[in-house]
């Protein structure tokens, strides 16, 4: 049985290329960076290179990105570093209902430090409320972080609006924007969009797991959250994950190569798999609507099954889809977004992502969907009554 | 500085004709664990003790959290062994040993000598009185309490001097393999892994069985009761865990029964496939960690009617026990932190809102006839698909 692969938010499989370089540096070229000899200077290099190819997709300077273990650090070093350096100029932090707990946990961390969060609300297709935003940009605004595209839903934030608002209303705030869904899957030019901070995870995008950077715009001021030999400008010390960065350079590279087929290809199977499920009864799809909507993202709910009885049926087929937002019975901690949607319990109990990437197809969407539409009757039978 | 443990085994002491039996099975399998870490190990049989003497690259909480995982096993005493070499010697030695083992000197104490050796010059009281002075000489503070001394010095003069003042409690019961076999229908809860912990310390063997229902129940479930088999196996020796497939047949009482009766029929034909394999396996009864009223299928009258389809007798350890003291055990015993992990159990995807809880067996029997049609042939490939695995 051949795997369908439908969570690649959740991780991706590493691209050929990048486990090669992975392995060579590795392997080979695995010197330290900071040495003075020249296994150092080799090591060193793949760095250099990997800052290259990854401030290209971006249009910044090589200088402005800064590697990290990952996702999770680069928003926290945001945040914290962020708020902590600003702290003079202000104590107020906007953020959305939606964001992963990589953003909202050190929120609730700084809140606790005195900081006051502010959240702006979002519709049931989250919409984040704009307006509310404009009136909260007050001057004493030191931060403002947004969630490029929801790793839930796939909605989709208005990051150049909201750049542009910021530059009027508190243009001393810093920008962060969690981009961990989104890079890669949207061009993104950070000076044009106002973005101070935007952070990224390597293995979203084929890269390798504990990989990830923070762009940090030269003029953005920020404290290390991270102390040590004084690597990387002595803004985030620790030897560099050379063979991982090296790694995440060529994943980075990859995916705005052939970028608008690419794209195409994942908003096709995104719109092939809605149309279908708009077939079945009773399956309300979360998130925006046709190209409002990331392009990788499908949320949907299948009234009357468990999430997590719908992934391991799917999974007994080879279909790997997830049911993060779903909990066991025992623990009902509903998830943040669709919380913040404010879907009824019955949709957070039985939603579904599917997530897709340029190597899945048509096909598997189709098979899917047609195993879904076999296995929902019996599904839907048997449930606790 | 330790070099040896004493154990002591206080029960299986005192069988009659057959204590060699329990005594061998003891130290067997005390060598069995131990072939499991590193160090090289001597389990000796020595005059009604056994002891272990370590040797090599053996690490001492390693070896005891082994030793303390054999039932059987009343307590561990780490021994410091000594060279005989008369008794200024020894009094040497006695005085090293109190100066690193109780460093700050304050208790009160008594020397208990035993001459295995009957060449020694000195007998036994001399010799306890000789180092008891030697010990009242140097440690000042130190008092003898012959009737209930804080520390007790016990030397046994053999080939060598030994040498030992402290015992770290072991598991007790009987040496695994000396009281036959049982089948234990083990979840992934809190109470089954006791129930068959308790079963295996009267020196039992345990084989178990699992049912799951995928897709409601999930891979991670299933593992889970496989750790959970392990932890119990680290005691019991390797468990051989029947993993059955229970969805069809759920389903179809699901479809056939009345709601509220599911889960009491569902436990019944889990005792029967659970009772199918400890045939097969040569078990001389079932486990359950069922504790009377503590959910509505263990009501008196519930457990009669799951007894009811069981041929084999059902052993119940936990049936007198309150869920705080079934927790206690299994904190103790270190399944606790793996049962309370969230994934569903095949008992409880469907469970009624108010199952009955004093069901009638002629009821329930006349009821369960509605599955005439199918049932056998579910049973049949229930048990056809079952897979076992080895935990250990």
């Amino acid at each position: 049985m051949r795997d369908i692969y439908f969570d690649n938010s959740s991780t991706t499989v590493v691209s050929k290329k990048a486990a090669e370089i992975v392995m060579h540096v590795m392997t080979c070229d695995y010197g330290n960076p900071s040495s003075l000899h020249q296994k150092g200077v080799d090591a060193e290099k793949y760095i250099k290179n990997a800052k290259k190819q990854i401030a290209k997709t971006l249009k910044v300077s090589d200088n402005e990105i800064y590697f990290t273990s990952g996702g999770t650090e680069s928003n926290n070093w945001a945040l914290i570093g962020g708020a902590r350096a600003n702290r003079r100029a202000g104590n107020k932090i906007l953020t959305t209902p939606m964001e992963h707990p990589a953003v909202s946990e050190p929120l609730k961390m700084l809140a606790s430090e005195g900081f006051e969060i502010v959240t702006i609300p979002v519709d049931s297709r989250g919409r984040l409320d704009i307006q509310v935003l404009e009136n909260e940009m007050t001057e004493d605004v030191i931060l403002i972080s947004m969630m490029y595209v929801n790793n839930e839903i796939g909605a989709v934030t208005p990051v150049a609006e909201i750049g542009r608002l910021k530059k009027i209303k508190c243009p001393k705030a810093l920008y962060h924007v969690d981009a961990i869904q989104a890079y890669g899957k949207y061009v993104i030019y950070p000076r044009e969009l106002g973005i101070d901070l935007l952070s990224v995870s390597g293995h979203k995008l084929h890269g390798p797991k504990g990989t990830g950077f923070l762009y940090k715009a030269d003029s953005a001021k920020l404290l290390p959250l991270i102390y040590g030999g004084g690597q990387q400008s002595a803004l985030r010390s620790g030897t560099e994950n050379v063979p991982g960065i090296a790694g995440l350079g060529v994943a980075a590279e990859e995916a705005y190569t052939d970028f608008d087929a690419k794209i195409a290809h994942m908003r096709a199977l995104r719109d092939r798999m809605i149309a279908g499920l708009s077939e079945i009864d009773n399956v309300i799809v979360h998130g925006m609507p046709g190209d409002e909507g990331a392009p990788h993202i499908v949320n949907a709910a299948f009234i009357g099954v468990g999430a997590e009885v719908l992934q391991h049926t799917l999974e007994n087929q080879g279909i790997y889809v997830s049911a993060g937002s779903a909990c066991s019975s025992h623990k009902r901690a509903g998830s943040p977004t669709l919380t913040a949607i404010d879907a009824p319990r019955e949709e957070m109990e039985s939603s579904v992502r599917f997530s897709f990437a340029e190597n899945n197809t048509e096909d598997e969407v189709d098979e899917a969907l047609a195993y879904l539409k076999q296995m929902l009757p019996m599904l839907r039978r048997y449930r606790r009554k | 500085m330790y070099n040896s443990f004493m154990i002591k085994y206080g029960e299986i002491g005192i069988k009659g004709d057959n204590r060699h039996l329990f005594e061998d099975a003891l130290a067997k399998r005390i060598r069995t664990l131990l072939k499991r870490i590193d160090g090289e190990f001597e389990v000796t049989k020595i005059r009604g003790r056994i002891y272990v003497n370590c040797g090599g690259d053996w690490n001492y909480d390693e070896t005891i959290d082994v030793l303390r995982h054999v039932f059987g096993v009343v307590g561990i005493c780490p021994v410091v062994i000594y060279e005989k070499d008369g008794v200024e010697k020894m009094k040497a030695d006695m005085i090293q040993y109190v100066r690193e083992e109780h460093p700050n000197c304050t208790q009160t104490f008594k020397v208990k000598a035993r001459r295995v050796d009957k060449e020694f010059p000195l007998t036994s009281m001399e010799v306890a009185a000789e180092l008891g002075e030697a010990i009242l000489e140097n440690f000042p503070d130190m008092k003898v309490d012959v009737h209930d001394p804080e520390i007790l010095f016990d030397v046994e003069i053999r080939d060598e001097v030994y040498i030992y003042s402290k015992v770290i409690p072991g598991p007790g019961g009987m040496p695994i393999g000396t009281a036959g076999r049982a089948m234990l229908l083990l979840s992934g809860g809190i109470d089954s892994p006791v129930a068959g912990w308790m079963v295996a310390k009267r020196g039992v063997t345990i084989d178990a069985t699992y049912f799951h229902a995928p897709p409601y129940t999930s891979e991670r479930a299933k593992q889970k009761v496989v750790d959970l088999a392990k932890i119990v196996a680290k005691y019991t020796g390797p468990i051989r865990l029947h993993i059955v497939n229970f969805t069809d047949i759920q389903l179809y009482i699901y479809d056939q029964c009345p709601h509220e009766e599911l889960t009491i029929i569902m436990r019944r034909y889990m005792m029967r496939i659970a009772e199918h394999f400890a045939k097969e396996e040569g078990d001389l009864g079932l486990i359950t960690g069922e504790s009377i009223g503590q959910v509505a299928s263990q009501t008196m009258q519930s457990l009669r009617c799951t007894d009811a389809v069981c041929e084999l007798p059902v052993y119940r350890p936990l049936i007198g026990f309150d869920k705080n003291d079934i927790t206690a055990i299994a904190r103790e015993i270190g399944t606790y932190d793996t049962s309370i992990l969230p994934y569903e159990d095949c008992c409880t995807i469907f469970v009624a809102k108010h199952p009955v809880t004093k069901p009638i067996i002629e009821i329930i029997e006349r009821n369960e006839r509605k599955l005439n049609e199918k049932i056998d042939e579910l049973v049949k490939e229930a048990i056809d698909t079952a897979e076992v695995v080895i935990a250990k």
